[in-house]
């Protein structure tokens, strides 16, 4: 029910994108889940920062609260193995079936794959451009409408 | 959206993924939803509807976190809508307010949504309310509503509550600073917050004293009390200072103003939304845009049948 004008400049559809960037597992570095936050913002989502130090389930009861279209997992420590799966599995439990997970951080090649198989839909590596990001969620994120 | 009764019935019924959605179809003001409006209300189990608002920076967020935690170690259920500001330029927000609420996070019994205030336009307002009437219908009791008091809509939020709470800090300033803020106005109880920093009790005290001598709203001056949102301490105080004005918001009187704010503020946003799908509205625009007309004649006529 937003008119044109309300909407200028963000993204094509009539209500924002939401999504929820998290920071599971210990890693005490948060600096890139902010720029991020920040640079989705500047592309017209509507970003919900949790915080560090979060449980698989943290994340997934947030994502469930908020309604969101993305989740957004930037991890460091080295447990993306174990966690990333984890929090897709308890986001699908929850009936949410169309939402994107996406992961970025140090993740190497190798895991990638496996990560893929498990519902991970983008991995994004050190040096992706915040656009190159927006246009992956924009392209991929369920149609709400 | 799928079925705005089912999404109703399953949210009342305790899913917390219907009330999620429910709460996405009511802030993208989901025309779908609005056959179902008068049964959100009347599903709606009167929860105590509190506001919590104050500057930038004065601890509301880990002051309702605090509050959440003494609500359920009394039992409560507790519903939390947080709303900040959307970017005028790119309509993208940024929400930060469960960072606070981590101690929450894996508790069942609370249901935290973040909401952008997606363009005043849009009736945040009314937006906010009916959220809290949905949580209401969901079984939490009560419903916090956090907005950041810096502008007209957030303390209009601020007055749809039952109860308001506004929060500020020791540095505030000095007495005329709190005179000349019209959020003061709209509080029904005070939280001087941060009261382990210097000068709590001083600027408590001052507060105090100059409402004590106020006329208007204040007849009788709302409770101040210091808070130490971080510790915890001071905590149990507000609650029952929030809990004490309960009584006084439900009274006929207070009853009565709140619902006549409430219609007022549903038609408005009822007459700007049939203005802006009237089919004049553009031509009416433009003319006022050249000075061929002025903006109170042209609402006039927008608000004539067409």
């Amino acid at each position: 029910m937003h008119d044109a004008q309300t909407d200028a400049g963000a993204s094509p559809r009539s209500e924002p994108i939401r999504v929820l960037i998290a920071k599971p597992g210990l890693d005490g570095h948060d600096r890139g889940a902010k720029v991020l936050a920040r640079g989705l913002r500047d592309e017209g989502f509507e970003v919900i920062y949790t915080g560090l130090r979060q449980t698989p389930e943290m994340i997934a009861d947030a994502a469930e609260q908020e309604d969101v279209d993305v989740v957004g997992l930037s991890i460091l420590s080295g447990a993306h193995m174990t966690l990333l799966p984890r929090i897709v599995e308890l986001v699908r439990e929850r009936g949410m079936d169309d939402v994107l997970v996406a992961a970025g951080g140090i993740i190497p090649d190798a895991d990638a794959g496996p990560l893929r198989e498990a519902g991970i839909a983008a991995i994004f590596g050190p040096g992706t451009s915040i656009g190159e990001i927006a246009r992956y969620f924009r392209e991929h994120a369920r149609r709400r409408v | 959206m799928a079925d705005a009764t089912a999404l109703l019935r399953s949210a009342v019924a305790g899913d917390r993924r219907g009330l999620a959605r429910l709460l996405t179809a009511i802030e993208s003001r989901d025309p779908a939803l609005r056959p179902i409006l008068p049964a959100v209300f009347a599903a709606a189990r009167g929860a105590h509807l509190v506001g919590i608002t104050g500057p930038r920076g004065a601890g509301k967020s880990t002051l309702v976190s605090a509050m959440t935690g003494e609500y359920r170690r009394r039992g409560r259920r507790v519903g939390i809508v947080a709303v900040d500001p959307s970017s005028p330029y790119t309509g993208g927000a940024i929400m930060g307010d469960r960072i606070r609420m981590m101690e929450h996070a894996a508790d069942r019994d609370v249901f935290m949504r973040s909401m952008a205030s997606r363009g005043e336009l849009g009736g945040l307002a009314g937006t906010t309310w009916l959220a809290a009437a949905a949580l209401d219908a969901a079984g939490y009791d009560p419903v916090l509503v956090e907005t950041v008091g810096a502008g007209q809509s957030e303390i209009e939020i601020a007055r749809l509550a039952e109860t308001t709470v506004v929060v500020e800090v020791p540095e505030m300033g000095d007495e005329v600073q709190a005179i000349k803020a019209g959020l003061l106005e709209v509080a029904d109880v005070i939280a001087v917050n941060k009261g382990d920093r210097p000068g709590a009790d001083h600027a408590a005290r001052q507060l105090r004293a100059m409402l004590a001598g106020a006329g208007g709203r204040f007849r009788a001056p709302p409770p101040i009390l210091v808070t130490t949102a971080v510790s915890g301490d001071g905590v149990p105080a507000l609650i029952d200072a929030v809990e004490g004005h309960r009584e006084v918001a439900t009274s006929p009187e207070q009853a009565l103003a709140r619902a006549r704010n409430q219609v007022l503020r549903a038609l408005a946003e009822q007459a700007a939304d049939r203005a802006a799908a009237d089919p004049r509205w553009e031509e009416t625009v433009r003319a006022v845009a050249a000075r061929q007309l002025d903006p109170i004649t042209a609402a006039e006529r927008l608000l004539e049948p067409g």
